[in-house]
C-alpha cells in the first residue's frame, strides 16, 4: 500500500525528503496507538508537508451530507471544525487532542478528496513581504 | 461534487498566516508570554516524537522508536480578517531541536525571553536564531525579587549584535509583551531593508 513496503533500508540522513520518515517496519517497534486512526501512515500522499499555520479551508463539496460515510469520525470532526472557522494545523490538533503528526496524515486524505484545501503560508527561504510586516506592526499596536 | 456548487456561497476569507516562536529556558514564562496577548486561551498541541524520523543525532538515551510527546503551547492574534499571527513557545529542552526546526521555518521572527538570574538558559536560543538568521528580540521578563540589569548589561552578557532589541517586559502584561512584538517586527522589517539594499557604502 502506498509506498509502505521496500523500504527497509531507511536513510536517515536525507532531510527534506518525506519518503525517508517512513520506517515503520519491523525495526520501528509496535505502531504508536493514535496513528492507528491513520492506518499505521504517518505521511498523506500529498507532496508539501502540511505547515502547522497552514490553514484548513473547506470545499464545496464538504457540504454534501453524503460524504460521512466514506470518512472517519476524525475526518467528518475536521470538516465540521474548519467549516465553522477555517482553522490551523496546529489549532485543529488542540481541538481534536491529537498528536499534529496524525492530524497532517487526516487533512492529506481530505486534501485528496477534495474536501478540504489548505493555504500555504509564506514561504521560507524567501524574505517576507514588507508590506505584510508593517500590517503586522499595525495591528500589534492596535490592540 | 458539481451540485455542492450552488450549495452556499459562503466563501470564507483565506487569512494571511505568519508566525513568531517564543523560546527561552524553563520556567521563563513562554506560555505566560503567549497568554497574554493571545485572543484564544494559550493551546496545547503535541507532536510526537517518534513521527519525527529525521536526522536527530544528540538524542542521547532516546531511542527513535520511544514515543515520547513534545507539547508546545501556542496562542492566535487575528490582526485582521486576512491577517492572523501564531505565537508558538518552542519545547524547552534542547534536544527537541528537531522540532524548532519545523517551527522557525517561515516564522517571521523570534522572541527570546530571559531572566537575568540564569542568563545562561536562554544561549541556546540565542544560538539557534543568530545561525539561522531568525532575526529576533531579547526580552528580559523583570521576575519580581530579581535584580534589574540595564538593557546594556544584558546585550553584552550575551553577546548580542548591536541591532538586536534588548527590552525589558513583564510576559503578564499585555501591552508589554505586545511592544516586544512590536520590536520583532520592526527588527525583521529593518533586516529585509538592510538585505534589499545592497552595500555600497
Amino acid at each position: 500500500m502506498d509506498g509502505m513496503s521496500a523500504d527497509t533500508s531507511r536513510t536517515p540522513g536525507t532531510p527534506g525528503d518525506p519518503q525517508s520518515s517512513r520506517w515503520y517496519d519491523a525495526d520501528a517497534g509496535p505502531v504508536v496507538r493514535p496513528y492507528a486512526m491513520t492506518r499505521g501512515r504517518t505521511s498523506s500522499a500529498s507532496r508539501h508537508r502540511l505547515d502547522l499555520i497552514a490553514i484548513v479551508m473547506p470545499e464545496p463539496a464538504a457540504d454534501d451530507p453524503g460524504r460521512d460515510q466514506m470518512l472517519s469520525p476524525e475526518h467528518v470532526e475536521i470538516i465540521e471544525l474548519c467549516s465553522e472557522m477555517p482553522q490551523s494545523i496546529a489549532e485543529l490538533a488542540a481541538g481534536l487532542d491529537l498528536p499534529v503528526g496524525v492530524v497532517r496524515v487526516l487533512v492529506g486524505d481530505l486534501v485528496e478528496d477534495e474536501l478540504v484545501h489548505v493555504t500555504r503560508p509564506v514561504p521560507p527561504a524567501e524574505l517576507p513581504d514588507v508590506n505584510i510586516l508593517r500590517e503586522v506592526i499595525n495591528g500589534l499596536r492596535a490592540l | 461534487m458539481a451540485f455542492g456548487r450552488s450549495s452556499r456561497n459562503r466563501r470564507p476569507v483565506e487569512p494571511v498566516t505568519l508566525k513568531i516562536l517564543v523560546a527561552g529556558g524553563f520556567g521563563v514564562g513562554k506560555t505566560t508570554l503567549v497568554g497574554a496577548v493571545s485572543e484564544i486561551r494559550p493551546l496545547r498541541t503535541e507532536e510526537m516524537l517518534s513521527e519525527a524520523g529525521r536526522p536527530v543525532d544528540d538524542l542521547d538515551g532516546v531511542e527513535a522508536k520511544t514515543t515520547t510527546t513534545v507539547a508546545m503551547d501556542f496562542g492566535r492574534i487575528t490582526l485582521r480578517e486576512d491577517l492572523v499571527l501564531y505565537l508558538f513557545g518552542t519545547p524547552g529542552q534542547d534536544r527537541f531541536w528537531f522540532l524548532w526546526d519545523e517551527l522557525a521555518q517561515g516564522a517571521l521572527g523570534a522572541v527570546v525571553l530571559a531572566d537575568t538570574r540564569r542568563l545562561e538558559d536562554c544561549f541556546a536560543a540565542v544560538d539557534y536564531f543568530e545561525r539561522r538568521e531568525i532575526p529576533f528580540a531579547v526580552a528580559v521578563n523583570c521576575f519580581e525579587g530579581a535584580d534589574r540589569f540595564p538593557t546594556e548589561t544584558v546585550q553584552a552578557a550575551l553577546d548580542l549584535d548591536p541591532q538586536v532589541p534588548v527590552l525589558m517586559c513583564d510576559a503578564r502584561d499585555r501591552s508589554s509583551v505586545r511592544d516586544v512584538l512590536v520590536a520583532v517586527v520592526e527588527h525583521a522589517v529593518a533586516r529585509v531593508d538592510r538585505l534589499r539594499e545592497p552595500v555600497t557604502t
